[in-house]
């Protein structure tokens, strides 16, 4: 993609190396969400790891969208989403359309939120988790035309919360070096 | 790449997510109207990351044998005077066993008995858990060539874990039998009534339809029915356990947390398979 660099100021030539260097900076919170779901998918034997699926994506979703939201552009947020429905056996859509409402809640507490710290951040992660188990299940159930027990969506918003932190340190170090494009 | 003003190119980035968004509940419409595609997509995905897991699972499964080695060490007395117990247990139920087994053979023979024709069967690695948080299923790596048909029944050492559901060119699924979606006909041992075992996406799937009259007991044990033509008579399962409200569970006998192995066996029944895709070339059985 022809992306023509507007902002002001110096810069070195945009050399094959450095080129390179900024699509791996690009593409880090993508790539690395698509690795974490994998991760989640492998013989780790844990009880009820089908949770962390959805938790993980969730986490991801929300702290790209909240602090790298250009490197994390809504159509790679739907394939995230695609993806999610086919490993998690979620019916075709309801990942989709989850993760992109995540987003779009990020988007607009953007601006409010960054400013603000991490129990903040944190904090208002816990509502939409919450929120964003709720409309898995009752998706899911609408879907499927059956009645499922609520356990699973109390235990995979509980999960979120729970994992938040333990991504969102890690992450922020890579935000701030990594990740960064401008620091190619 | 098109030449948009300014103004344009922020309207078109402002619309993508609501459009996005719109184009997901299609998605949803899709995947109702046409189940076949989301499966499909499914199993080409499995076939795809199966040989990563494979890669995985070695590393993975020696960090899980020291862990449970260290736990093992640590109450090994403990575990030495049980078994010596059970041993014990066992060895006066392999001699009812074994004398139950030729009186069986002797009574089978003068009755003329019609054999059950042998069953052939592959055994595969569990490579992967590949339920959800609403389904229950695990993805098997089996080989290129590996004859797996859908309908196939899965049984672990211990007792019947489910029904090959989909089947890739180097994957397999298992639907266990705590999916929501499984029915299996079976009978209470002792009663010899039939009923329907219900998956409840829970640990333990629930018993139902019993005839009238019929109590199904604490502790009993249930096995497959060849009714319908879909299983073999007499595949242990598990036992009945009645929960607090009083409704009868299975307590399946097969480690369905823990899959390691499963034995994928070919009864050649297809009772009540659902018919394979015409438009998939099936790989030959012979």
């Amino acid at each position: 993609m022809a992306v023509i660099d507007r902002r002001p100021g110096i810069r070195p030539r945009a050399s094959l190396g450095r080129r390179l260097d900024v699509i791996a900076r690009v593409g880090f919170p993508a790539c690395m969400t698509v690795l974490l779901m994998l991760l989640t998918q492998a013989p780790l034997e844990i009880p009820e790891q089908a949770a962390l699926l959805p938790a993980v994506s969730l986490c991801c979703v929300w702290f790209w969208s909240l602090f790298r939201p250009d490197n994390l552009p809504p159509p790679v947020v739907f394939l995230i989403g695609l993806f999610m429905d086919l490993l998690g056996y979620l019916p075709p859509g309801v990942g989709i359309f989850t993760l992109l409402a995540v987003q779009a809640l990020a988007l607009a507490m953007r601006r409010s939120l960054a400013r603000r710290g991490f129990i903040w951040v944190w904090g208002v992660f816990a509502g939409v988790a919450v929120a964003a188990a709720l409309v898995i299940w009752l998706l899911t159930m609408l879907l499927t035309f059956r009645v499922l027990l609520p356990y699973p969506a109390v235990f995979i918003a509980a999960l979120s919360i729970a994992i938040f932190p333990i991504l969102a340190v890690p992450f922020a170090a890579a935000h701030r070096s990594v990740a960064d494009p401008d620091q190619a | 790449m098109l030449r948009l003003s300014i103004q344009a190119r922020q309207a078109l980035a402002r619309l993508t997510l609501p459009v996005l968004i719109v184009v997901s509940f299609g998605v949803m419409l899709l995947g109702k109207a046409d189940t076949l595609i989301a499966e499909r997509a499914r199993t080409a995905l499995g076939d795809g990351l199966a040989p990563i897991y494979a890669a995985l699972a070695a590393p993975l499964g020696r960090i899980h044998a020291t862990i449970t080695e260290t736990a093992a060490l640590w109450d090994m007395r403990e575990e030495n005077a049980r078994l010596r117990d059970e041993n014990e247990r066992l060895r006066r139920w392999q001699t009812i066993a074994l004398a139950l087994d030729a009186e069986n053979q002797r009574l089978k023979a003068s009755l003329r008995w019609i054999p059950d024709p042998d069953a052939s069967f592959v055994t595969a690695r569990v490579v992967a858990d590949a339920g959800g948080v609403y389904a229950k299923a695990v993805l098997l790596s089996v080989g290129p060539n590996h004859g797996i048909h859908k309908g196939e029944i899965a049984v672990d050492e211990r007792g019947l874990i489910g029904r090959i559901t989909e089947v890739g060119s180097r994957t397999a699924r298992v639907l266990l039998i705590t999916d929501l979606n499984s029915r299996i006909p079976v009978i209470m041992e002792t009663s010899r009534a039939h009923a329907i075992l219900v998956g409840t996406n829970g640990a333990r799937p629930r018993l139902q339809y019993w005839p009238e009259g019929i109590v199904p007991q604490e502790g009993e044990r249930i096995v497959t029915s060849a009714e319908a033509n879909a299983f073999p008579a007499n595949l242990p399962i598990g036992t009945v356990h009645y929960t607090a409200s009083g409704a009868p569970e299975v307590e399946p006998a097969a480690m369905l947390q823990k899959l390691e192995i499963v034995r994928i066996f070919d009864y050649g029944l297809n009772g009540v398979t659902a018919p394979e895709p015409p438009s998939r070339p099936s790989p030959g059985r012979h």
